[in-house]
């Protein structure tokens, strides 16, 4: 129960995040192009995406439990960790926070600079379809990958699908409601948190994967996470400490 | 193999990422643990100790970056 409702939580915030960053790609091209072509390119990303999942995830499933996990639990560290590195880096100082409003903004500029896109079958307008399309599915892989090597490990892909979809039409509904890109969402807490998890699961089943018997067995997934995020909570503390003691330069974009 | 190229470079972007001592340091200790799993040593605490060497490796770069 506690391991599932982990599964859904790390795919929920891990999903919520990418569609919040689609979400500004969409807006600027809808508001600025028209809504036509920038619907047909987030609906061709996202069948893109189904049919990874589609492919992927009943393959993963008739290999060896034990060679998936030693597989996927290697990705889930690497994506973790990743994820872990910039939300310390963003909360430390060391690299600038997400700013929607101003990737909207300069996704609106660019979109309007941005002339002469003709049309190919029923897209009219080239420019949009393929922007939309592309950061829905940039955006989207990272979250399919999760929800495969998640899924398949819990033995439940459909409880991941379940969460990235809840994400998704979370994200969504807010998006259409306030018709502006979500620059108030917390993104940099729900990255690290995502990281936190991400990098727990790894490390529990990456060493699963490879004849570790945790002591414990199921029940030291929830040391493996106290002590991830007791790691990456200090870190945050020593790099703000040294962020503030050096007068660091002006941080460097994130991504 | 020119139009290859963008697909390689995505797929390293997507896996390496902004730096590769994650995904090496990833990978040896897995192959660390498993080694040592097969030698018949409990393993269980190498890949907590190890992914702390690795964020810390990863993030010291990252500042010596920005300075």
């Amino acid at each position: 129960m506690t391991a599932a409702a982990l599964l859904v939580a790390t795919v929920f915030l891990a999903c919520a995040v990418e569609a919040i960053e689609a979400l500004t790609i969409v807006l600027a091209m809808g508001t600025t192009r028209g809504w036509r072509s920038t619907l047909y390119g987030v609906a061709g990303g996202l069948a893109v995406l189904a049919a990874v999942v589609a492919v992927l995830g009943p393959t993963l499933t008739v290999i060896p439990l034990g060679a998936v996990r030693l597989v996927v639990g290697g990705l889930l560290l690497v994506f973790g960790l990743q994820w872990l590195r910039k939300a310390i880096l963003r909360a430390s100082g060391f690299t600038a926070l997400h700013d929607e409003a101003a990737i909207y903004d300069r996704q609106v500029h660019a979109a309007r600079a941005a002339t002469g896109s003709g049309g190919w079958l029923f897209v009219t307008d080239r420019y949009a379809f393929t922007l939309a399309f592309k950061g829905v599915l940039l955006e989207g892989l990272e979250v399919v990958f999760i929800v495969i090597t998640l899924g398949t490990n819990m033995g439940s892909i459909a409880l991941a699908v379940l969460g990235a979809a809840l994400a998704v039409l979370v994200v969504t509904v807010i998006g259409v409601a306030v018709r502006a890109p979500l620059a108030r969402v917390p993104e940099n807490t729900m990255k690290f948190a995502v990281g936190v998890m991400l990098t727990s699961f790894g490390i529990f089943w990456g060493a699963e994967g490879a004849g570790v018997h945790w002591p414990g067995e199921d029940a030291a997934l929830l040391g493996v996470l106290a002590y991830v995020l007791g790691v990456a909570g200090m870190a945050v503390g020593v790099l703000r400490r040294i962020h503030r003691k050096h007068g660091a330069a002006e941080p460097a974009g994130g991504g | 193999m020119r139009a290859m190229r963008p697909l390689l470079a995505f797929g390293y972007e997507f896996l390496v990422g902004d730096d590769w001592t994650i995904a090496v340091g990833v990978v040896l200790a897995l192959a660390l643990t498993t080694a040592l799993t097969v030698a018949g040593i409990p393993a269980w605490w190498l890949l907590p100790l190890a992914i702390l060497g690795t964020l810390a490796l990863s993030l010291g770069r990252a500042i010596r970056r920005s300075r």
